[in-house]
């Protein structure tokens, strides 16, 4: 029983991770990237973290897992926050969202 | 607070009473030494606390929720050929006041995959939300209204 959950825990923690680096290439601004990938990478960090502790059922190893999950939740939305807001300042191209494909949409301009 | 900390000092009692240092015991300790308080007269002095803590787990529950599905909806926006997603600026203007409020608000907003805060402005309550999977801005908005902002105002309530 405890193997399929950690076994789940790792293998969606993976698919996860695999999002978010395949997030990076595959998305076509900086900001749809930020959100696709960072964020995506919490959750990975979280569920393999889970795994560890859950396997090892060692308080020294829970307590420091809570703490790096905790400090993940803190640190991650500020550094992609600050990201963000500095790619807005310096006029970074935002895409819009269009049927027809990213590279048309980027280059036409709407709004 | 305070009564945070006299409810950690109990769940410590208890671990020592039961000689069992563990997290499940100490947790344990801790929803024991919680019934104990709410049913003795602290409760009469500070209302608050026993209203406060049932409303952060049920924010952390909703939260992890939420960040569960729109992680989903963002793995599917990176796997399939096709781009779904209308990314787009919305202006939120919210009733929150207090910055600690906001950078609360805008932390889960910036931990949920597809929004990100791009601009804050604390005197006014506006936060500048850059949202993938919008595709009404009323909808986005009532959503967060009614969702994570009515929360994280109950929680400093």
């Amino acid at each position: 029983m405890i193997e399929w959950l950690l076994a789940l825990l790792i293998v969606s923690g993976s698919f996860f991770g695999f999002t978010a680096a395949l997030g990076l290439v595959r998305m076509p601004d900086i900001y749809t990237r930020m959100s696709t990938s960072g964020k995506a990478a919490t959750l990975c960090c979280g569920l393999l973290l889970a795994a560890v502790a859950i396997q090892l059922q060692d308080a020294r190893v829970t307590a420091r897992v809570v703490a790096a999950i905790l400090f993940l939740l803190l640190t991650v939305p500020v550094g992609a926050h600050m990201i963000a807001r500095a790619a807005y300042r310096t006029g970074s191209p935002m895409w819009k969202g269009d049927a027809t494909g990213p590279s048309e949409s980027a280059s036409r301009e709407k709004q | 607070m305070k009564l945070f900390l006299m409810n950690i000092l109990l769940a410590i009692s208890w671990c020592a009473l039961t000689a069992d240092a563990s997290l499940a015991n100490f947790l344990a300790g801790f929803v024991v030494g919680y019934a104990a308080m709410a049913m003795s007269p602290v409760r009469k002095i500070s209302r608050g606390y026993f209203r406060r803590l049932p409303r952060i787990l049920g924010l952390l529950v909703f939260f992890l929720k939420e960040l569960v599905a729109s992680g989903l909806r963002a793995t599917m926006e990176v796997l399939s050929p096709v781009r779904k997603s209308q990314p787009r600026v919305i202006r939120v203007d919210t009733e929150l006041r207090e910055r600690n409020h906001l950078l609360l608000l805008s932390q889960l907003i910036s931990l949920t995959p597809g929004t990100l805060v791009l601009d804050v402005d604390p005197e006014e309550g506006v936060l500048y939300v850059h949202a993938m999977f919008a595709h009404s801005e009323q909808a986005f908005l009532q959503e967060l209204r009614g969702g994570m902002e009515r929360r994280v105002r109950e929680v400093f309530d």
